[in-house]
């Protein structure tokens, strides 16, 4: 009995279930919609997953990156050169590992840099990063494909995967569908790596670094290597979502890697609450069904299509400033500070009610679920949790 | 020979307005400590005003002053409306809340001016200069720009130099605590010092502009190089800026002509790399440390 409770409250049993939920959930929501949504459900992870990325490395290590847009174009340009036409022998799970791979790689790199610069200077070099990588493609014509691009052909799905979704749904599987599948799957995977990396040693290094790395260093850790580790994994995400881009948009080309890419990384990642996956995911999930919204207020209103589309930027940088103003926590912050002050309030009654005199903190929430403060500096707000314990 | 003094001096002329659009970010990285990555759409906004102004019929002169002094307003704002509110809140706060700005300026600029290229009248003739029978790539209006250049700073220089408020601005930034207790009035000095940068950043922005197209992202390129120009130089020293927009544009220009124009954000990158690297200080460092 005791062992059962103690494994449902381990960290990485909760995070299993609640991927496993998360899996069931996709696939009924995958099959639920049409093949628009689906596409545009796979464009929002891909968005997620190089969000959740950089929120770990801004949030938890402290690192601002402007050039995971690039990262996330090297991710793309390795699947599409890995598969040029139907025939390619490579398998696909081999074809996105070696995406994460070189990702990684091109992000160890960048990481060995970063780790000397901070706040400005690493804002400033990682922007240049992001300038400077869709130049490449451009100048490098005959392999990367020019303005192009190089179009990139998805494998189709595998038979299992056909007859299972014929045997669940009684419909046939379509392409769209399968790459929706692959998107959210891997999403999945990769948050899960995320959540879990993020509550052991090596998340609270990141941490410690983060808050104080005069004190961490103290304390036996490698500033450098840690940073470098950081850069390194968030790297990987944002390889992953380059190769889920690759398969999703069939292209790979430099105008999907401009410096808005960048930024609205950045912005998913400030509106949903730095630091937090939860918040990645939500503000991802904004930042692609908000424009479709907007722009039709935009046109209802009489604006061209063309300004109208610009309406949808103009919102969420906006919100974005409004934001890191009055609500660091970002939009899960808010939502977390509200659910957790009515539990407070009803905590606090129901225990005038007793007549008790205790003041105990609510039991409910345990220090490590606190990781955004509404209230107060981001750079404090998330997880003050930076000692093992 | 003559492609090389060509090069060369296209690259002095458009070393210039880096050293501006440098020049931009180091008098509010001296005031306030944040680097201002919304200068480029500032100064893209700006531009979109004169050429507003000049469409309406007033000759470029006018518009030219009309986006100096909006310039000088916007800044302001940006300073009172928005970023004083994160003074002194972590680093992290004030670069993500000049990057929203940029995101919020941008849309903002497509939505009023439209989104399409637009060509920017020039006050002076963009065809070379004739000399002893061969043309040279130095235009009127690239003497223009590095005349303009001039002249702002050695206006800036005297402001700093000379004059009483010169003097409040330094001290406001070099100590804001000492200046404070002084009688200085801080705040305002900070205000001033955004205004100030936001029309130098404007000057660069009507430089790049000035007979060729712009578009809401037309500055997009200049925010990085006048980043690296302001790091070459020390990011603290407007003398250093000056001397690393010349050098960055000079060195980019031969990267340019001899390599290929793609390359250019990339050899930017090398070289902030390798400044960051090398030297953290800019070029003209001392040994002092310095943590960047």
């Amino acid at each position: 009995m005791e062992r059962i409770s103690r494994l449902v409250g381990s960290t990485l049993a909760r995070h299993l279930l609640v991927a496993a939920l998360g899996m069931v959930v996709v696939v009924m929501a995958l099959t639920a919609v049409s093949d628009f949504r689906r596409f545009q459900l796979a464009e929002m992870a891909c968005l997620a997953i190089a969000a959740g990325g950089l929120t770990v490395l801004t949030g938890l290590n402290g690192q601002l990156s402007l050039g995971h847009g690039a990262l996330m174009a090297v991710g793309t340009y390795t699947t599409a050169l890995l598969l040029p036409d139907r025939d390619a022998s490579t398998p696909l799970v081999l074809v996105v590992l070696i995406s994460v791979c070189t990702a990684t790689l091109v992000g160890a790199l960048v990481g060995v840099a970063a780790a000397r610069l901070h706040g400005p200077y690493l804002a400033g070099a990682t922007l240049a990063l992001a300038v400077a990588v869709p130049g490449l493609a451009l100048h490098f014509r005959e392999t990367l494909g020019g303005e192009q691009g190089i179009p990139v052909v998805a494998p189709p799905p595998p038979g299992w995967a056909e007859d299972a979704t014929y045997f669940l749904t009684a419909s046939d599987l379509t392409p769209r569908g399968w790459i929706a599948f692959l998107a959210w799957s891997t999403l999945i995977l990769s948050f899960l790596l995320l959540a879990n990396l993020s509550h052991s040693r090596v998340g609270r290094r990141w941490r410690a670094v983060r808050d104080d790395p005069v004190a961490a260093e103290l304390a036996g850790i490698v500033v450098g290597r840690s940073r470098v580790s950081a850069f390194m994994v968030s790297a990987a995400a944002a390889g992953a979502a380059g190769s889920m881009l690759a398969l999703v948009v069939r292209l790979a080309a430099p105008g999907s890697f401009t410096l808005a890419l960048s930024l609205t990384l950045i912005a998913a990642v400030v509106l949903g609450g730095l630091g937090s996956l939860t918040g990645a995911l939500l503000g991802a999930a904004l930042l692609t069904f908000l424009p479709q919204f907007v722009t039709q207020i935009g046109r209802d209103a009489g604006l061209d299509d063309v300004r109208a589309a610009e309406l949808a930027p103009l919102v969420y940088g906006l919100v974005m400033v409004l934001v890191i103003l009055l609500a660091p926590g970002g939009l899960f912050g808010v939502i977390r500070g509200a659910l957790t002050r009515r539990r407070a309030r009803r905590a606090l009654a129901a225990r005038s009610v007793e007549a008790s005199t205790s003041t105990r903190p609510d039991p409910d929430s345990p220090p490590d679920e606190q990781l955004t403060d509404p209230s107060g500096d981001h750079r404090t707000a998330t997880t003050t949790e930076g000692a093992p314990r | 020979m003559q492609q090389f003094i060509n090069t060369a001096l296209g690259g002095l002329t458009t070393g210039m307005v880096y050293a501006a659009f440098a020049l931009a970010l180091v008098l509010i990285w001296r005031s306030t400590r944040v680097v201002n990555f919304a200068q480029a759409p500032m100064a893209m906004v700006t531009t979109f005003v004169a050429l507003a102004v000049i469409d309406a019929g007033f000759s470029y002169w006018i518009g030219f002053a009309v986006a100096l002094a909006a310039g000088l307003v916007l800044g302001a704002i940006m300073e009172r409306g928005v970023m004083r509110h994160v003074q002194g809140k972590g680093e992290i706060n004030a670069v993500i809340l000049t990057l929203g700005l940029f995101i919020v300026l941008h849309a903002a600029a497509a939505v009023v001016f439209g989104n399409d290229f637009r060509s920017f009248p020039a006050p002076f003739g963009v065809r070379g200069i004739e000399v002893g029978g061969r043309t040279v790539a130095l235009t009127g209006f690239g003497i223009f720009t590095i005349i303009a250049v001039l002249v702002v700073m050695g206006l800036l220089v005297a402001l700093f130099r000379f004059t009483d408020l010169g003097l409040r601005m330094r001290a406001a930034a070099f100590n804001p605590e000492v200046a404070r207790l002084l009688g200085v009035r801080v705040p305002r000095m900070m205000t001033l010092g955004w205004a100030l940068a936001s029309l130098v950043g404007s000057l660069a922005g009507l430089l790049i502009a000035g007979g060729s197209l712009i578009h809401p992202s037309y500055m997009d390129s200049v925010v990085v190089l006048g980043f690296v120009a302001a790091v070459l130089g020390g990011l603290d020293s407007p003398l250093g800026a000056v001397v690393g927009g010349l050098l960055l544009g000079v060195t980019l220009a031969f990267v340019s002509g001899y390599l290929g124009s793609q390359l250019v954000a990339l050899a930017a990158l090398l070289i902030l790399m390798i400044v960051l690297m090398v030297r953290p200080g800019g070029i003209f460092s001392t040994t002092a440390a310095r943590r960047v």
